[in-house]
């Protein structure tokens, strides 16, 4: 084993792999919602069906798209693993346990709201990105060329799919628990641990955990409401 | 003074290969004064009367320091308070509880016999890199290096780990991290640590693997039942050191 | 049998080096052909095993504890003494051997002394080169503190828990010899006796406590390095599994024991809450600086300690000794305690306590003051009583210690069986009749580090490199009575617990042969003691088998050499027909209550020679010449 791949199986090299791509994740999920914003730019859906056009028809992107799979890949792949390793640690559990109240829940159970998040990444995979790239759609014109209207998706999604809407809502609320944790543990791994920068990493932390889940939920807010198709 | 009765629901397992189970004992005229390991001690005591086998259970200095009692005590690792089970005190409890007493739990710890585990794990990875190399007689003079206050102090924080292994108990993947980087970050630190740095963590760190505990994932559960108020910092500082050393060290 | 100290003669200054240039080498290449065996993995143990393995000699070591690093040495609190200097204030290698002799109340060797005040300084520079974290200043210098009985401050510590740092410390030089192959570590196995052969210690049986199996081990020189056995009064500072049997094995194949009856009692320790107490904790006796020890004047005054009026106190220590107060030595707080409550002025529920008030100390300094001084001696005890001490005064009372009784040694350490050695409290040491506080750690890690790697070698390169299989009939027989002692217990099936025999040995100990001893007390526990033996003998319960672990059965052998044991401390006691240090003999006493030393007697090591069974042990005496330091009587008024 070369000491590169002796490090990333070790379990402080899987650790520093989940923070990584964990890290980069939060990164992609701040440009989805910076994009996303778009919808809400009151043209009929025009900057965000030419914003989706642009995002999967742009050589560059395309290839970080594959980079983005990485990254999801890489850190279900990983987590998946040290669940088990870790569950082998201690073959035989306790009867009774008692969790320390310093101890948040959701610190524990990263596994849980991962894998539900991760069950809505799906649902939301074939409701948006599969029908984009792999299925026929509404055309619209902008400027006088024909777009496929995932604007029109959108709003008719979240307007008329209740059920996707809850599952969206649920979703996000356990994905800011995810980051609420997941943020500040991420530097930790790193080794960035210092008296005056936690706090400030926890704020950010805190502050992603909640603006990240809460700007994604006003969408299906929006159009569920306020937006009539 | 108090006296109690208490029901205690005890795990007995004859040795390592054998199936354990909890049973259940009675006890009456516990006093609040008594330690939990003196109400043990009775609790043994009625049991060889009667010609029962007694608990098997790991104690030595019952004065908070050798780091040899144990026990899970109703699911927390040394019981409700943050010390060793040896400084835990009958009066935590009230007539009538219950209480449950297990072994710490981990694949890298087996049981030896009823309560008592086999941490040997813990020596095989100071083994491993816990040590500055220096013959007996060939150190300088004490003070030829100066040491700033704070850092001394700092590494004596960490240096106060007295490796009962808590912390694998109450970790939800019984990870030995807060122990191990303790460790670490105390030779780390002082400026005598220095030369084997790089191969001190990874020689470490890969033992700590082998052995099979888990990994970390921050929750924060080691620190907070730490008899010695170890700090997590521990551990960020452990992950600086072994991925510095996996970068920079010439071991391929 | 003569003994021979070995003491080098020529000027004290030179006699270590001197000796050290006489010693017999052992060729580097040769190191490896012998085989030692360490018992004990404290910080004698674990230091001599690092450096003898370091210098290339095979190393075995042994420990009952899961870990080496749980030794009792682990458990000092206060610090470790050495003639730096640092303080510029007075210190030196002379003053530290001239104190400590002192301090030992004339009853230890010269030699030995000022070679352990010699090394003192090497250990504190080798414990910071491992790594050890000792207190600094800002300035990153050494930080001391002063302690008992020095006029100096050269106490380096850290914390209050510099036995366990240093102890760590020890074990890390032994763990980079465990990874280098050259110290095999056997854990969970306990020493049964110690295998002589043509008349040289050659091996040690051993008991692995987990399976039960019984095993020979041979080697080339045996060190015990098995601690001290203040645990024969049942209660005591020690930690639970603290014990006799190694030395006392040895003592039964040869090895004279030099002072049994010399034990330390510390005079702040929590007291006994009950018949459950299962052990004692210490307080740090830099407590006495600022808090004042009373009791009431009257007889069964049942008040609280805040309901009794100023004049109604006997602050006793104050009143008999207005010079130092509260600060007396040890011995003489230990026994002015114990005398208030013989008096029937004790406290508390047990009526064996006295007072230790710091009301007046947070009157004048503010709470914040004492707690910043003593805040985690202040919750420990109210972790352990349940009472805050800053509105309550803390209840106190003396306890066992330390022993400065053991195994006789000479300057080399070994004792008078060729090959066996004796490190640290085990052997009967550099104190004499009272160690100074932050004395045994010095004196552990001076004998593991910086005087058996010298002396043993003399020995091995006397005996040569032949090697002793564990075939020889030696270890079968050994192997074979070791076995017998297991299976008399177990199958004796009678009806007393080990635990309710050994606290009925350690209140005998406690009450006749501790604090103060007469020789009618003496003789009254010389019957008692026979009796508790008989009663072991046929009555003992041991359960279980010998094949598992099988806790009852380790404390069943413990005991049994702690009866032995105890038997010959009441001996010793009562043919030291003077008072000294930590033996107090009340017929000998000053007018004003104080130890009174018959030097043209007494002046000598009682070491003591085992003879067989139900016979009476044989004393063989060392006498103490004085060169140096002049014999006086210590006063404290």
């Amino acid at each position: 084993m070369s000491w590169i791949t002796n490090t990333l199986t070790s379990t402080l090299g899987r650790k520093l792999s989940m923070s990584l791509t964990g890290l980069f994740l939060v990164s992609f999920l701040i440009v989805h919602l910076s994009g996303n914003f778009l919808l809400y730019k009151g043209d009929g859906g025009e900057a965000f069906n030419l914003y989706s056009n642009f995002m999967s028809t742009n050589g560059l992107i395309r290839v970080l798209e594959i980079g983005l799979l990485l990254g999801f890949g890489i850190h279900i792949w990983t987590a998946s693993i040290l669940t088990r390793m870790n569950s082998a640690a201690r073959p035989i559990g306790y009867a009774v346990q008692k969790t320390h109240e310093k101890v948040s829940w959701f610190s524990r159970n990263m596994g849980l709201s991962g894998s539900i998040v991760l069950f809505f990444l799906i649902v939301h995979l074939i409701n948006f990105w599969f029908p984009y790239h792999y299925q026929e759609m509404p055309m619209v014109d902008i400027e006088g060329k024909p777009y496929k209207d995932m604007y029109g998706l959108v709003a008719r999604i979240f307007h008329d799919e209740w059920w996707y809407s809850v599952l969206y809502l649920i979703a996000l609320l356990l994905l800011g628990f995810h980051l609420q944790h997941g943020f500040a543990s991420a530097f930790r791994t790193l080794g960035l641990d210092h008296k005056k920068y936690n706090s400030i990493i926890e704020g950010i932390g805190n502050i992603i955990s909640i603006i990240l889940p809460l700007g994604f939920a006003t969408m299906p807010v929006y159009f569920w409401f306020f937006h009539t198709v | 003074m108090n006296t109690m009765n208490l029901t205690l629901k005890i795990w007995r397992q004859p040795n390592t290969a054998a199936k354990g189970e909890l049973k259940t004992y009675s006890i009456s005229g516990i006093n609040d004064h008594m330690s939990f390991l003196e109400m043990m001690d009775v609790l043994n005591e009625n049991l060889q009367k009667k010609g029962e086998d007694p608990v098997v259970f790991d104690h030595d200095c019952r004065e908070g320091i050798c780091g040899a009692c144990s026990l899970v005590i109703n699911g927390r690792p040394h019981g409700p308070q943050q010390t060793t089970t040896c400084q835990l005190h009958m009066r935590s409890f009230k007539d009538g509880d219950t209480i449950y007493i297990e072994p710490w739990r981990a694949k890298a710890f087996p049981v030896i016999k009823d309560l008592m585990v086999n941490r040997s794990a813990f020596d095989r990875i100071q083994h491993a890199g816990g040590y500055v190399s220096v013959n007996t007689g060939s150190a300088q003079d004490a003070n030829a290096i100066p040491i700033g206050k704070e850092i001394a102090d700092e590494a004596f924080n960490s240096a106060t780990c007295i490796g009962c292994g808590a912390c694998v108990a109450a970790c939800k993947n019984a990870s030995a991290m807060l122990f191990v980087s303790a460790k670490i970050s105390q030779l780390a630190m002082l400026p005598q640590g220095q030369a084997e740095r790089n191969r001190r963590a990874e020689g470490m760190v890969a033992q700590m693997d082998q052995e099979g505990f888990g990994a970390c994932t921050n929750t924060g559960a080691c620190e907070a039942e730490c008899p010695k108020q170890i700090s997590i910092s521990n551990i960020a500082r452990m992950n600086r050191e072994y991925l510095g050393a996996k970068l920079s060290s010439n071991a391929v | 049998m003569t003994l021979d100290s070995k003491i080098p003669s020529g000027q004290i200054s030179e006699k270590w080096s001197n000796h050290k240039f006489g010693l017999k080498l052992v060729n580097p290449a040769n190191k490896r052909k012998f085989d030692i065996i360490v018992v004990g993995s404290g910080l004698a143990g674990a230091s001599a095993a690092a450096s003898l393995a370091e210098l290339g000699y095979n190393v075995k070591v042994f420990t009952f504890h899961d870990s080496p690093r749980r030794a009792h040495s682990i458990a000092a609190q206060g610090g470790i003494n050495a003639a730096k200097n640092y303080q510029n204030d007075g210190d030196s290698t002379y003053r530290l051997f001239y104190d400590t002799v002192k301090g030992g109340d004339y009853r230890a060797r010269e030699g030995n002394v000022y070679r352990l005040a010699q090394v003192s300084v090497d250990i504190i520079d080798q414990c910071v080169a491992q790594g050890v974290p000792f207190a600094r200043e800002y300035g990153g210098l050494l930080s001391n503190r002063s302690f008992g009985g020095a006029q100096v401050s050269r106490t380096f510590y850290a914390r209050g828990q510099t036995g366990q740092q240093l102890l760590l410390g020890a074990y890390s030089a032994m763990n980079r010899q465990i990874a280098a192959g050259k110290v095999k570590l056997y854990t969970r196995t306990e020493m049964l006796d110690l295998v002589v052969v043509d008349g040289k210690a050659r091996g040690i049986i051993t008991r692995n406590l987990i399976t039960g199996a019984i095993e020979s081990h041979a080697a080339h020189a045996v060190l015990l390095c098995t601690g001290g056995y203040g645990n024969v009064f049942y209660l005591s500072t020690n930690a639970m599994a603290c014990n006799v049997t190694a030395t006392w094995r040895a003592h039964k194949k040869g090895a004279l024991f030099g002072n049994p009856c010399f034990t330390q009692i510390h005079p702040t320790c929590i007291p006994v809450s009950g018949d459950y107490q299962s052990k004692l904790t210490l307080m740090s006796e830099s407590l006495r600086n600022d808090g004042r020890v009373w009791v009431p004047k009257a007889v069964g005054d049942n008040r609280l300690p805040t309901d009794i009026p100023e004049e109604e106190r006997d602050y006793f220590l104050e009143r008999k000794y207005p010079s130092f107060g509260n600060l007396v030595p040890r011995d003489v707080a230990s026994r002015n305690a114990k005398s208030v409550c013989d008096e029937g002025r004790g406290v508390g529920a047990t009526k064996l306590a006295v007072y230790l008030d710091f009301a007046d100390a947070i009157r004048r300094d503010s709470e914040d003051v004492v707690r910043a001084k003593y805040g985690n001696l202040f919750d420990m005890y109210q972790q352990i009583t349940g009472e805050n001490p800053y509105k309550m005064p803390m209840r106190i009372y003396p306890a066992v210690h330390y022993t400065m009784g053991g195994l006789w040694v000479d300057f080399n350490l070994m004792t008078t069986v060729p090959g066996c050695y004796a490190l640290g409290e085990a052997n009967f040491s550099d104190h004499g009749a009272n160690r100074l506080g932050a004395s045994a750690l010095m004196q552990g890690l001076a004998d593991g580090y910086f005087v058996i790697p010298y002396t043993v070698g003399d020995y091995l390169a006397a005996i040569g490199q032949e090697k002793i299989g564990t075939d020889r009939p030696e270890f079968k027989e050994a192997e074979d009575a070791v076995r017998k002692r297991i299976n008399g217990l177990l199958s004796m099936k009678g009806e007393k617990t080990v635990d309710e025999l050994h606290r009925k040995l350690g209140l005998t100990m406690w009450d006749y042969c501790g604090m103060s001893r007469t020789e009618e007390g003496l003789k009254k526990a010389q019957g008692i003691i026979a009796d508790i033996k008989k009663e072991f003998e046929t009555n003992v319960k041991v359960l279980g088998a010998n094949e598992e672990m099988n806790q009852s059965l380790e404390k069943a052998l413990r005991l049994a050499d702690f009866i032995e044991l105890g038997a010959l401390m009441v001996q010793d006691a009562l043919d030291r027909n003077e008072s000294c240090g930590g033996h107090f003999r009340e017929e000998y006493q000053t007018p004003d209550g104080e130890a009174l030393r018959d030097d043209e007697n007494y002046a000598y090591v009682a070491a003591w020679e085992y003879k067989g069974d139900n016979q009476s042990e044989v004393l063989h005496k060392e006498a103490l010449k004085f060169e140096y330091v002049k014999l006086t009587q210590r006063s404290y008024k």
